[in-house]
């Protein structure tokens, strides 16, 4: 048990109106340069904007700072939302990508003038391709579902050029939910693939279920119970053999980098998240980026423009007349694209190796230190991210919702709640490498002191958090009479 | 390497602990085959200020220093400096997404009041919390379109974005969405006659762009009227927000795709930007993408909670609207503070000074004697064919540091040596000047 100071102690938080509320008519926030041109008035202008609120700049400093002091982040402390990946943000990822040149280019100028962007976006490639093993890539996809789309689109247009699309793509049990989501928009029924009693691919079924039909198995590996699926090359060979695509979900590449390539075991087209790996900040949700990574036989399909090197320069190929097409207008999120390189550079192949054997030394920590306490359902070898499930508490009525939600009295973000769904009253934990060992101990003693709680004052969890700005929210009653906007009262419409 | 918090002794303890001597072991299920048994051929990790030399670099060879007139989807507005100051806070930039309404009530309130905003804007009465962007946003609206009205034929305006059609034929090209492209008159806008004639009883939606990708005002009315006699929906796609503060919203519409980057949102190289979805209240649970809504606690106090979501994939899987698992957070906020800074007042003013721009290069263009084609009312966007090939502009131009438009005939061959010239409020006159005295 750690002898620090508690990590959460009291702290003046202040409440903050909406802006609308805030508002006021004739303050404002703008000054705009004089205009040198003549004034242009046109016939069919819009009425004002209803509501829109009115605020001097201050208030707009004060708004916005009073709200993010409601926030936790990655900055604040220990952030194991398991599945996510939330490890530091370096400052100057953040100024690189505001250089000018970089952060004001227009997607759409002359190539010969973008040649320090496309040189940015080509050095990323490579770098992305040394650490997958794989043989192209495309840095278009915006968000990591949306690189999921893009492969499964791959696959398709190569399987159609074969001759059969096929109709199914297979899924294992424990896959994120975007996963069978995306295999839908493109076209293919989806079949859920059971998981072993390791928390694995069975064999068996894999072997009854990859029929001529399937087009293609989206597995993420290390899947979502943090195991490695060490049948890998069998399941490789059996979906080669069976005429299908190998997809893997890069989500949790965290656990792999410097340590094993997914181009050396088999996968035919992945993507990576480079908000999760590769450090480019989540922002509250977003934007993410998620380049797709594939084998020489998907090459040919790759969204246009490719970015190749044409005597020694960086150049964008439309010609590509088997490409699938677009998936974003212009290149993708090329700020993160700057992050990421940024990254890499820092952390070189020296650093991407520590950081992978970090994360998952991290993981392994935690878990030792908390499976006498918590049920750990899948014995198999942890790598990044560790599961627990409820189950001792869920007897004393204690749920993992209400272990994660007492978690904040404690001073630390939740961990992932029920997901993966294969476990039942799932309690999902990453420390990523960027949890120090002291921090751990602090977060470690809580979920301990928690799991004391559960067995001797239940209602304290269960009735968790005590210390935060608001309680727990009828989340039941605002679905079913959903407010999405605030709109002004009688009297204030009256008013204005 | 300076961002991890930890050392070797640490290492060696926490090893100890795990009774372990050696990290290979926590890796030695992993199969042989699969272990990598060199170190990746990438140069090791790199001091700060080598990264911020390289990219220097970079910057200096990516027209650093140019005025540019391409808009064509991204456009360059002035962004008010606090804007980054703002959410460069680590507990907005570091932070995820509000699973836990607890401890993210800044994010949270932040998103209603984005989509609150955006309902004023657009005059629409529900908004998402955002998407990848205005091409993909177009793409969800079709999809939406088609679980509405249980057709599947899209009649698409060829003046909006080329690429944001491409995005859609990649994205539905598995799907059965039969789609017809209906051309542009002399004016720059919809042929009409031609929209009347592709819209039918299998139509689900029609989608317009305003102003379109020319420049040129469309009319929503008009547009509404013909898909709704067909019992189709009509889908508003806006590329620039900042036309709203003064042109009419698209209230006639049942769905709004719009791109939000014009509102503080870096030019970027193309991104990362933000889109929206807009629509009706009776659409509601169509809707793809995250949603924002108010919640009390025990003690009635009001608070923001992550709402219908049994629309989404995590819930729904693949029965969901739409596989989308992001909002665009950051860029979203950076919308809602630019939109909180201009607020009423700042962004018609802003609105006007564009249209104003663009007016004046339009009629300085005319009077050196280019051609300004399509007459009809537009924003800030214009069309000019111009006397001689750009081609032979090119080295006035870099001398000059100025990026004259973008060049039409890879989309409209038609148009011949056209030139899409975007006039924004951070351009001077000065500048109008020297590019039409340049070309």
């Amino acid at each position: 048990m750690s002898s620090s100071t508690p990590r959460a102690s009291r702290h003046i938080v202040q409440n903050e109106d909406l802006l609308f509320e805030v508002s006021s008519p004739g303050k404002r926030g703008y000054q705009l340069p004089a205009l040198d041109v003549p004034a242009v008035t046109l016939a069919a202008a819009r009425r004002e904007i209803p509501d829109c609120p009115e605020v001097s700049e201050l208030e707009v400093i004060r708004h916005f700072t009073r709200l993010s002091t409601w926030n936790y982040g990655v900055d604040t402390g220990i952030y194991p939302l398991g599945s996510c990946t939330m490890k530091y943000n370096a400052r100057v990822n953040e100024a690189v990508t505001r250089l000018e040149g970089l952060g004001d280019g227009h997607p759409l100028q002359p190539e010969e003038l973008s040649q320090g962007a496309l040189r940015i976006m080509q050095l990323l490639s490579e770098y992305l391709l040394e650490i997958t093993g794989m043989d192209a890539i495309t840095l278009q996809p915006a968000a990591g579902a949306q690189g999921e789309l893009t492969g499964i689109l791959l696959v398709r247009a190569a399987l159609t050029a074969r001759g059969d699309a096929r109709k199914k793509v297979l899924i294992p049990d424990s896959a994120h939910g975007t996963n069978p989501a995306t295999a839908a928009i493109a076209g293919y029924t989806v079949e859920n693939l059971k998981s072993n009693p390791d928390g694995t691919v069975d064999m068996a079924s894999l072997d009854r279920q990859m029929t001529r039909d399937v087009a293609a198995l989206m597995l993420t590996n290390p899947n979502t119970l943090g195991i490695f699926e060490e049948d890998i090359h069998r399941i490789a060979d059996l979906v080669h053999e069976r005429g299908g695509m190998l997809y893997m979900d890069g989500a949790n590449m965290n656990a792999l980098v410097g340590r094993s390539r997914p181009g050396d075991f088999g996968v035919d087209v992945m993507h990576l998240n480079l908000h999760k790996t590769f450090s480019t900040p989540h922002g509250g949700g977003g934007p993410g980026s998620g380049p797709v990574a594939v084998k020489k036989t998907l090459e040919p399909y790759l969204p246009i423009p490719v970015l190749r090197v044409k005597r020694g320069k960086p150049v964008l190929d439309y010609r590509r007349p088997k490409s699938i097409g677009r998936v974003r207008a212009f290149y993708g999120n090329f700020g993160m694209f700057t992050r990421a390189l940024a990254y890499i550079m820092a952390n070189g192949s020296d650093g991407l190796k520590q950081t992978t054997e970090d994360a998952v030394l991290n993981a392994n920590y935690i878990r030792r230190k908390l499976q006498d306490v918590f049920a750990l359902p899948y014995p198999t070898p942890s790598m990044h991210e560790v599961v627990f499930s409820d189950s001792i508490q869920a007897a004393q009525g204690v749920h993992t919702g209400d272990i994660a939600k007492r978690l904040i009295d404690y001073g630390f973000h939740p961990y992932t709640v029920s997901f993966p769904l294969v476990v039942r009253g799932a309690m999902m934990i990453e420390p990523t490498e960027s949890a120090n060992q002291r921090e751990m101990d602090e977060f470690i003693a809580a979920l301990r002191a928690i799991a004391e709680e559960s067995k001797n004052t239940p209602e304290l969890v269960t009735g968790a958090p005590h210390t935060t700005k608001i309680s727990r929210l009828d989340e039941v009653a605002a679905a079913r009479n959903p407010v999405l906007r605030w709109r002004p009262s009688k009297s204030e419409a009256a008013q204005s | 390497m300076r961002y991890l918090p930890t050392s070797d002794p640490i290492r060696q303890r926490m090893l100890a602990d795990l009774g372990l001597n050696s990290i290979d072991e926590l890796f030695s299920h992993i199969p042989e085959y699969c272990r990598l048994q060199r170190p990746l051929n990438i140069p090791k990790g790199q001091a700060e200020a080598d990264i911020i030399r390289f990219f220097r670099a970079a910057a200096a060879e990516n027209a650093p220093g140019f005025t540019s007139f391409v808009g064509a989807g991204a456009y360059h507005h002035f962004r008010p400096t606090h804007v980054d100051t703002l959410i460069s806070r680590g507990e907005w930039f570091t932070a995820y997404t509000p699973y836990q309404p607890e401890i993210s009530q800044g994010t949270l309130q932040s998103i209603f009041e984005f989509q609150t905003m955006i309902c004023q804007l657009t005059g629409q009465d529900v908004a998402n919390a955002g998407m990848y962007d205005g091409s993909t946003a177009l793409h969800e609206a079709c999809m939406m379109a088609a679980r509405v009205t249980g057709r599947s034929g899209m009649v698409v305006a060829r003046s909006i974005h080329p690429q944001y059609r491409q995005v859609l034929r990649t994205l539905t090209r598995y799907r059965d969405f039969p789609t017809t492209e209906v051309g542009f008159g002399t004016d720059g806008r919809i042929d009409v006659a031609a929209l009347r004639a592709a819209v039918n009883s299998g139509t689900a939606a029609v989608a317009v762009q305003s102003p379109n990708f020319f420049g040129n005002l469309e009319d929503w009315e008009q547009a509404a009227e013909i898909a709704h006699g067909a019992g189709a929906l009509l889908i508003a796609v806006i590329t620039d927000p900042v036309s709203l503060g003064l042109l009419p919203p698209p209230e006639a519409a049942d769905i709004v795709a719009m791109e939000l980057q014009g509102f503080g949102i870096p030019v970027g190289f193309g991104g990362p930007y933000a889109g929206i979805i807009a629509s009706r209240d009776k659409f509601v649970r169509s809707l793809p993408g995250r949603l924002v809504g108010e919640a009390r606690d025990s003690e009635g106090r009001r608070g923001f909670v992550l709402t219908l979501s049994t629309r989404e994939q995590h819930i729904r899987r693949e029965k969901a609207t739409s596989n989308i698992c992001t909002n665009q957070a950051l860029c979203a906020l950076m919308a809602s503070i630019f939109m909180a800074t201009y607020g009423k007042q700042g962004l018609r003013e802003l609105a006007e000074q564009n249209l104003a721009k663009a007016a004046y290069a339009a009629s300085a263009f005319t009077a050196a004697g280019a051609e300004v084609l399509f007459p009809s009312p537009r924003f800030h966007e214009f069309v000019v064919r111009l006397k001689r090939p750009l081609a032979a502009s090119k080295s006035a131009l870099k001398k000059a540091k100025l990026i004259a438009g973008l060049p039409l005939n890879e989309h409209y061959p038609e148009l011949g040596e056209a030139l899409l010239v975007c006039v924004t409020e951070i351009i001077t006159r000065e500048d109008i000047d020297r590019l039409v005295a340049a070309l």
